[in-house]
């Protein structure tokens, strides 16, 4: 392992994730994060990335606290394709030594995060879940779930920099804290004919990339719903509620739904105020997504569902004749 | 066309469960499974073998054990299988996991040939981190093709490949030229059920192994000592504990409910 | 003619198909295993008592690294009520000196380990494959046909070593349908328990010291039953054993006899404070000599629990498996000298088997499973009888001993009549030997 000068890196960076001319949420998290750790670290938080126009995000990043902003633009950027990324952001870091860097652990971030790392020889912590500053030598302490959530890890590194971390949307909150940020333009040049990967093509699925980590109540579904039709009743009581709907993995693997609305490990991570698993089994790698909502309530029909251990209340009964009763009474109770 | 697949071995999470009073995982009992999300490169490889010709390779780094879940890749119709293993790799982190994978792939690439497609899973289900597949990528400096669900094209003259991987809200084809590293989701094949000479096959090949004697490994480069993060304490969360079971008739159970959710509705503007 | 894969095919990879496998390879015959499990073992995860002897001869001291749990120095019986026990048996020193009487193991270790050494010798074992049918040509079997696809194999002989169930057997017309008063649906448990715990409640010295318990009597409401307990490193295997036809005629649900049994006053101290680790079903032929079917036809032998080989009185299984696995195996080499595979030739393995303890055991046993199904009293009031006597005999309360015998001899005449009990004895003595 190469020994580094680790004094030479300073300030907190927090990759500002975009895509079509916006900025991801977790950007956004992250800078308010990133500010707290600043403030421990006695430096900046600073926002940077690469792209085509990025110059134009300097204004909601620095309504988020960046400090500065650091960008490099290029037209032949303007798609995210992981190696000129790659080599930008390597070229930002390596000049400017941040000493932690942030990235929001979605799927861009991580194709992004583990291959910057590698090329500046820097550790690297995955879905981080928790920062803090170990107020004895400053190191940063990040907190992540293994083992599908069975196991909690705090990881540190102690010798290099700068402390790399993804962390997953929805774990933070982003609360504004305007400022003006410094803009930071490098020149970097590259070529298309330089770029060995193509897009040919991009797909949107129809539905709305829905961030379910900003509803504080979740009425989420599993195999225990019948089938796809069956959805709709989640959709009527979160409606009611003011929420939204997720869902199992199982309903993913049916096609009943989207993988954007997936709870758990290999989905998203949510902490509602209310969270509503109805026909949800409760296997490890669901309640790793949702655990730490404040209320669990569980409708299943098995009485020994692994969900009724971790649920504030239980109902044990048809979520199908459970789901459109709440719904209806909550609807007079609610419409008021 | 030659294929190498990158696989580890780990416990079965879904049976791992936690001792609370210990603040340990238990593992005893639990099968060693390849991770699922590498099971898919292996089926992968071997069909665009089947399709082009060529031959699997696949690289292992775990501890002796680790070689069933080589025979078992075997059994899914890989050529050659390479188990690394050695004292001094443990506790690497991902970093020194990919430089060791690295490293051991130069092996296979001796003794097999050239590499044209790299495979490793998504991510580990163990670790969780997904880092390794495009550390090896950047290591090898190949194009890093990751989440994909579909292999849309194999050129072997153009020496190009054709890939849809996943996006958050979509998917992308991006064409690569070969040799590049894909990294796999589980939609994006159906493991079939071997053909009995695969498994002939693989009960005649023996797992080579190799250690940090008989490859170019710079043991200074792996291992826990040579790993940049350092696990400062392991900890189980916290147990929520097991809630109230609401009994009655419907309508009482729901009123019920409702009565023990006013509170949060209230504070949350919604009555 | 078409391609012949390999020289023999053996399906099942427990003990009887990896005993034949190992003689095979090391012959060096091309023989292939076919295994349906993950791995050999896989599908017996627990514990059970392996006697040495029929292995040793094979692979001369294999106790010394296989993976074995403890060797057994004490095997008793015990007549179990509701609430009392008698107990009989036979602890020896002899049992405690090399080479070992036999050892509990833990069948998905030690099989395991059993195939890995058939490996080396140089069988292929295949796993997670099932067979599904011999192909069948001209009346010959020349070999198996399996779920896999090009799942085809041919071969000179096909050595069937599918257990209980045997398919292959059934489907060449060797064995008939099993009944259900010929097999016995066995429940286990492993529970597992600290050495020094283990070591005190049955006992031992060590760890490597170990005890078995097999258990009957009026307990079990004159169902055929035989529970038992053995004793592993750090869990004791626990299970209960019952006819099949018995657990239909009295309804009851296997799991709630396993259940019920572990709470008996005099079992629950030896178990308490474990925990279940694994727990496991699986059926014992126990239709005894007379259920054996021909073990031969052209191009096919049957091996161990296929062939119905189980000697349940004395809970041996696997070692007669592995003694037919050989003897199949030493036949095959013959007809190879011969070039003949045909019924006539394989014949031999019938007899080798009628000279060897495998079936002179079963014969002289013959009778008994017949003999328990008619008299079922033989279960329940002789061995209350038993109990009762022992108890009125040992507890002190006032009334003199001859007066006790006298009760005692009452009850006898009351109960069986004296010329009935001298029938019984008898008869018993006369099946038994
Ligand atoms: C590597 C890996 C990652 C994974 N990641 C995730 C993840 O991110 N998210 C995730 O969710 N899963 C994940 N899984 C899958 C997970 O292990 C489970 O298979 C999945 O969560 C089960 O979904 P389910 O509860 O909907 O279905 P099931 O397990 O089939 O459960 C259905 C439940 O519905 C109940 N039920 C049936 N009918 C009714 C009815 N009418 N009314 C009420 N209840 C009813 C049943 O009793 C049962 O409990 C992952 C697995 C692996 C191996
Ligand atoms: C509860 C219990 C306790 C016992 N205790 C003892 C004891 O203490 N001592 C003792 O000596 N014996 C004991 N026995 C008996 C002993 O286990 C058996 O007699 C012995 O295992 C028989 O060996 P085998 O090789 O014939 O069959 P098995 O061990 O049953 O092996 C058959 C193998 O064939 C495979 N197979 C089956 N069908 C197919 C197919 N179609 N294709 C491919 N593979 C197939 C199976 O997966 C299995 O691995 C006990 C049995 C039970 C059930
Ligand atoms: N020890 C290992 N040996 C071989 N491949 C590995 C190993 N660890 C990780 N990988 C590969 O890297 C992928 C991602 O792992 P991870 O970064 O740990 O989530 C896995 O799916 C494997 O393909």
């Amino acid at each position: 392992m190469i020994k580094q000068d680790i004094t030479q890196y300073k300030n907190v960076w927090v990759f500002i994730e975009h895509n079509e001319g916006k900025i991801e949420r977790v950007s956004l998290e992250l800078l308010s994060k990133g500010a707290e750790l600043a403030k421990d670290l006695g430096c900046e938080v600073c926002a940077f990335t690469v792209g085509d126009k990025v110059e134009q995000f300097a204004k909601e990043v620095g309504e988020y606290g960046a400090k500065k902003f650091y960008i490099i633009e290029n037209p032949v950027l303007k798609e995210y394709r992981t190696e000129p990324w790659r080599d930008a952001i390597v070229y930002l870091i390596d000049k400017y030594k941040p000493e932690v860097a942030l990235i929001g652990a979605t799927t861009l971030g991580r194709d992004l995060a583990g291959t910057v790392a590698t090329k500046l020889s820097a550790g690297l912590t995955a879905d981080t879940t928790a920062l803090d500053i170990d107020p004895s030598n400053k190191n940063l302490l990040m907190t992540r779930p293994t083992f599908g959530g069975n196991l909690m890890a705090t990881i540190f590194c102690p010798d290099n920099r700068p402390q790399m971390s993804t962390v997953r949307p929805g774990v933070f909150k982003a609360v504004k804290n305007p400022t003006k940020p410094e803009i930071i333009k490098e020149k970097y040049d590259i070529t298309e004919d330089k770029i060995v990967k193509k897009i040919i093509e991009k797909v949107q699925t129809g539905e709305e990339k829905v961030n379910l980590s900003f509803y504080e109540v979740i009425v989420a579904g599993g195999k225990g719903m019948g089938k796809k039709e069956n959805l709709k009743l989640l959709e009527d009581l979160a409606n009611v509620l003011g929420g939204t709907w997720a869902v199992s993995r199982k309903v993913v693997q049916a096609g009943w739904a989207p993988q954007s609305r997936q709870v758990g490990q290999t989905g998203q991570t949510v902490h509602p105020k209310i969270y509503i698993a109805a026909g949800i089994s409760g296997a490890v790698q669901h309640v790793a997504g949702m655990k730490s909502s404040d209320i669990i309530i569980a409708i299943n029909t098995d009485p020994e569902a692994p969900i009724f251990e971790v649920a504030t209340y239980g109902i044990v009964g048809d979520c199908l004749q459970v789901l459109p009763k709440m719904t209806e009474m909550f609807k007079q109770k609610l419409v008021k | 066309m030659h294929s190498l697949v990158f696989i580890k071995q780990v416990p079965d999470a879904a049976q791992v469960r936690v001792d609370y009073e210990t603040g340990t995982l238990i593992r005893e009992g639990v099968p060693a499974i390849i991770n699922p999300f590498d099971t898919h490169a292996i089926e992968a490889a071997v069909q665009i073998k089947d399709k082009f010709g060529g031959s699997v390779s696949v690289l292992c780094m775990g501890p002796p054990m680790a070689d069933e879940a080589l025979k078992k890749a075997l059994a899914m119709g890989a050529d050659n299988v390479f188990l690394l293993s050695d004292r001094v790799f443990a506790g690497s982190d991902t970093l020194a996991t990919s430089y060791a994978l690295w490293a051991g792939a130069q092996k296979v690439i001796q003794e097999v040939g050239p590499v044209d497609i790299f495979w490793a899973g998504k991510q580990a289900i163990d670790g969780d981190t997904a880092q390794t597949g495009p550390g090896i990528a950047t290591r090898f400096d190949v194009p890093l093709v990751t989440y994909a669900v579909e292999i849309k094209e194999v050129d072997p003259q153009a020496r190009k490949i054709k890939i849809v991987r996943l996006l958050e809200g979509g998917t992308e084809t991006v064409e690569v030229p070969m040799p590049c590293l894909i990294t796999t989701e589980e939609t994006l094949n159906h493991i079939r059920f071997a053909p009995l000479p695969y498994l002939i096959k693989a009960a005649r090949t023996p797992v080579v192994l190799l250690n940090s004697s008989n490859t170019t490994i710079d043991a200074s480069q792996c291992g826990l000592k040579n790993s940049p993060t350092k696990v400062k304490k392991a900890f189980t969360p916290p147990k929520r504990e097991r809630g109230e079971m609401i009994e009655g008739s419907l309508d009482e159970i729901v009123n019920t409910v409702y009565a023990k959710i006013e509170p949060m509705l209230k504070q949350l503007g919604k009555v | 003619m078409r391609k012949k894969d390999f020289d023999v095919v053996i399906v099942g990879a427990g003990p009887a198909g990896l005993a034949a496998g190992y003689v095979l390879a090391k012959a060096k015959v091309n023989v292939a295993i076919i295994e349906r499990g993950t791995f050999p073992g896989s599908k017996n995860v627990m514990g059970g008592i392996f006697y040495r002897k029929a292995l040793d001869d094979l692979m001369p001291d294999f106790y010394k690294e296989a993976p074995l749990e403890r060797h057994i120095i004490e095997q008793k019986l015990w007549l179990i009520s509701e609430d009392s026990v008698f107990s009989t048996g036979i602890r020896s020193e002899k049992f405690n000196k090399e080479p070992y009487n036999c050892f509990s193991v833990f069948r998905a270790k030690f099989d395991k380990w059993f195939a890995q050494k058939v490996q080396e010798a140089g069988a292929l074992i295949i796993n997670e494959t099932v067979v599904k049918d011999p192909i069948v040509e001209n009346g010959k079997v020349v070999g198996v046909r399996t779920d896999r696809p090009d799942g085809d194999l041919y071969c000179d002989c096909v050595i069937a070593a599918d257990g209980v169930n045997s398919f292959l057997a059934k489907s060449l017309g060797l064995r008939e349908k099993i009944t259900p008063n010929k097999v016995a649906i066995a429940v286990k448990e492993i529970i597992g328990l600290p050495e020094n715990v283990i070591n005190d409640r049955f006992g031992v010295s060590n760890d490597s010291e170990g005890v078995t318990i097999e258990i009957t009597g009026p307990y079990f409401e004159g169902m055929e039953t035989m529970a038992f307990i053995y004793t592993n490193k750090n869990s004791v295997s626990i299970g209960v054993g019952t006819i099949i036809e018995d657990i239909i005629e009295h309804k009851v649900n296997p799991n709630d006899l396993i259940e019920k049994f572990k709470t008996h006053p005099s079992i629950a101290p030896l178990i308490a404070g474990g925990e279940t680790k694994e727990y496991l079903a699986h059926m014992i032929p126990e239709g005894g000599y007379y259920a054996v079917p021909k073990l031969y036809t052209d191009g096919f032998m049957v091996t161990g629990d296929a062939a119905m080989l189980v000697n349940s009185v004395h809970r041996e299984g696997s070692n007669l498996a592995i003694e037919s696995g050989k003897l199949a195996a030493r036949t095959y080499l013959e007809a190879r000298e011969k070039g003949d595979f045909s019924a006539k030739s394989l014949s031999a393995y019938q007899t080798k088997m009628e000279e060897s303890f495998v079936l002179k055991d079963l014969k002289m046993y013959r009778n008994l499973p017949h003999l328990l199904e008619e008299k079922r009293y033989l279960l329940t009031k002789y061995p209350q009888l038993i109990i009762d006597s022992m108890y009125n005999i040992y507890n002190v309360d006032g009334v003199s001993k001859p007066d006790k015998i006298k009760a005692i001899k009452e009850r006898l005449k009351k109960d069986f009549g004296y010329w009935n009990l001298a029938k019984d004895m008898f008869t018993l003595w006369r099946k038994l030997g």
